[in-house]
């Protein structure tokens, strides 16, 4: 390129600065939350992951020590790992069919549809709360509303859900479910999406309701189901307000409700071990960005992309 | 090969009319055109029929049998869609086969359905491709091999080539039209384009507002419109309405066409009032020639040179617009004035409604 060429598009080097500086000055809110109130502890706790700091005294370099342990020779860390798997495995796939199930339901055109669209996304606002966690507790409490309504239509007198081993984690998976409303909207935008003309060719093919939805709907819903999938997997793997609230903070009974979380926010703040907190921490991310890695695998055989 | 009889079949949405009683019959193998206006029902006519949306009243008879109440798989129709509304998810093969492998149909059968299809089409090479992996023209060819591979005794086409290019219109128009020759299928073909209508019709059916105007094979509507609707409708460019002033109408008919008397015979008695239009195809009108009868002079005011023909626009001597289609490449200049002949009997004669008003054979 010759030079006469090039001079129409070179500006002066002081007006790019100007220009850019400016950029960066309406950047910049986002900028300093994220260096400082993101990467900064980001990598001050990878840091201290490799270290015994106690908020007592200074931190001391260990080495992988911290990791070793978690593989090793930590029982609540496999607690903690078994109550997380659980839930995430069980609540995601129901929330996921659940959100669908109501999503085609109101995809039917019913009067009245904006209604119930906010009645539905109401538990997503508010469901994550203390104050609904609270509620929850009162709900599966041995006196609670579930017991009430099982003795009054079957006369079965229901444990307490929630002091019960083998049912507290379930309460809460319920929990989570119940806030299916705004992966019902995301499904209920993706339903929009898919063009009226295909339903009416389907039926011209003789195709039934039941096979139009599993021939028709769901594969070209995929992309939607993996957004959500991905996105509600994160957030169960990183569940902590609702375990929180109905075990107060114990992660009990017998660690029935040990949340990965849980178990990071006890070793951190009740039993100080900031360095092996931060340790669970970065396996927590470790964990995550597999899972999404392996989805994000695994798409290509069942998402359709439709460019 | 299926007839269809449609009977005073009319739709509405809420209080709004629609289709407002369309009576049609449909001979078996025919190619019908439904053209009009947009808006003025040709889909909805088309989607009742093919069980898409619910006739409102009326009778649809497909073969014989009332099909009011049965649902569109069992009409025995197969329909392409202006959109194609191919199935993106799935191959072409997918496409054309998933009608049939709802129907349990064996596999088998299913191959040997789509690989004929497929080659009729010659779109064999393309059967493990997705939709959105083909060209405009190759997807509508799936579309249509999704409708073949049902073998059904009507097909329905909603404006299939609206969507391709000028060239690959004209290309897959001829296709159709070879398509309907060899397999003898009913054939409701939807379209706007007269062009489609007048080449591919058996018949063609005028609507408008949701009513038939005229129904009848190409040449006549083109010869014999029944108004002047369909007779500036069908014709490009269209035909010439020209304002004249009815000075007798008792014996034959003498127009006052902007100064220039025009004498039709064959007319007289037919009860036109003051004024009626004298309708002329711009390929009908004279320049230069001493055949037919005088029209007057046309002022030029434009020229659009198309190598074959040469379109001339231009304004009678009392204002009124007129356009002439002459042959071949005819050195005329904006602002010349060209004297106008035409062969009467090639002209209508419209009352002050619009209805054409028949001569009596002479
Ligand atoms: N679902 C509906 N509710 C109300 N009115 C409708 C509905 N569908 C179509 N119409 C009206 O019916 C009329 C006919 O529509 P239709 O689609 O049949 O026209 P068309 O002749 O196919 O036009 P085009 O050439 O533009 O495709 C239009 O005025 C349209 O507004
Ligand atoms: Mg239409």
């Amino acid at each position: 390129m010759s030079v006469t060429d090039d001079m129409p598009f070179r500006v002066p080097i002081w007006s790019r600065l100007r220009r850019q500086i400016a950029g960066y000055g309406f950047l910049s809110p986002w900028l300093i939350g994220f260096f400082v109130l993101t990467l900064g502890p980001a990598m001050s706790s990878l840091y201290l992951s490799f270290t015994d700091y106690s908020l007592m005294s200074q931190p001391h370099w260990v080495g992988s020590a911290n990791y070793a342990q978690i593989a090793s020779d930590d029982p609540r860390f496999r607690a903690a790992m078994n109550v997380t798997f659980t839930y995430v495995l069980l609540s995601v796939p129901l929330k996921l069919v659940f959100a669908l199930a109501v999503a085609v339901l109101l995809n039917k055109g019913m009067r009245g549809l904006n209604w119930f669209r906010a009645i539905f996304y109401l538990p997503s606002l508010i469901g994550g709360s203390v104050a609904i966690a609270v509620l929850w507790r009162q709900v599966f409490a041995s006196d609670g509303m579930i017991n009430q309504v099982l003795m009054t239509l079957f006369g079965y007198e229901g444990p307490s859900w929630i002091a019960n081993p083998s049912t507290a984690i379930y309460t809460l998976v319920a929990l989570a479910v119940w806030q299916f409303g705004s992966s019902m909207i995301i499904f209920l935008a993706g339903l929009r999406q898919i063009p009226q003309d295909m339903y009416e060719a389907a039926s011209i093919d003789g195709a039934s309701r039941t096979r139009q939805f599993f021939k028709i709907t769901l594969p070209l819903l995929t992309p939607v189901i993996f957004f959500n999938a991905v996105i509600l997997t994160i957030d169960a793997f990183k569940a902590f307000t609702p375990a929180f609230v109905i075990s107060d903070g114990s992660g009990g009974p017998i660690d029935s409700t040990l949340f990965y979380t849980l178990y990071l926010y006890q070793e951190a703040f009740t039993n100080f071990r900031f360095g092996y907190a931060s340790a669970l921490a970065w396996v927590l991310v470790a964990i995550i960005a597999g899972f999404t890695a392996l989805s994000f695998l695994s798409a290509k055989y069942w998402v359709h992309y439709d460019d | 090969m299926t007839s269809l009889t449609l009977q005073d079949i009319k739709k509405s949405y809420g209080n709004i009319d629609i289709i407002q009683g369309v009576d049609l019959k449909i001979e078996p193998g025919e190619l019908v055109v439904f053209v009009g206006p947009s808006g003025c029902g040709k889909s909805t006519l088309l989607r009742m029929i093919a069980g898409l949306e619910p006739i409102s009243s009326g009778e649809l008879r497909i073969g014989g049998q009332r099909m009011n109440e049965r649902s569109a798989s069992e009409r025995g129709i197969a329909m392409v869609f202006q959109s194609y509304a191919l199935y993106p998810h799935m191959t072409v093969y997918k496409n054309m086969s998933f009608g049939l492998e709802t129907a349990r149909m064996p596999r088998a059968e299913i191959d040997s359905r789509v690989r004929k299809a497929a080659e009729i089409l010659q779109i064999t090479q393309l059967l493990d491709r997705k939709p959105k992996q083909l060209s405009g023209g190759q997807r509508q060819r799936v579309a249509i091999g999704r409708a073949i591979v049902r073998e059904p005794s009507v097909f329905l086409f909603d404006e299939p080539l609206s969507n391709l290019d000028a060239e690959l219109r004209v290309q897959t128009r001829v296709e159709i039209a070879k398509l309907h020759a060899d397999i003898g299928a009913t054939m409701i073909y939807v379209t706007h384009d007269q062009v489609e209508a007048m080449t591919l019709a058996d018949r063609i059916v005028v609507l408008r507002g949701g009513r038939i105007e005229q129904a009848g094979t190409p040449l006549e509507i083109y010869n014999a419109p029944a108004n002047r609707f369909v007779a500036g409708f069908i014709g490009s460019p269209k035909m010439n309405f020209l304002e004249a002033r009815v000075l007798s109408s008792g014996g034959d008919l003498a127009l006052d066409l902007a100064g220039t008397s025009v004498a039709l015979a064959g007319y007289g008695g037919r009860g036109l009032e003051a004024t009626a239009s004298l309708g002329v195809r711009p390929e009908h009108l004279r320049v230069g020639s001493d055949q037919g009868a005088d029209l007057g002079a046309m002022t030029v005011t434009h020229v659009e040179q198309l190598g074959g023909q040469t379109i001339v626009y231009g304004r009678l001597s009392d204002g009124q617009q007129i356009v002439a289609t002459l042959d071949g490449q005819q050195s005329v200049q904006a602002g010349q004035e060209l004297p106008l002949r035409v062969d009467l009997a090639r002209c209508h004669v419209f009352d002050a409604d619009g209805r054409r008003v028949a001569a009596r054979a002479a």
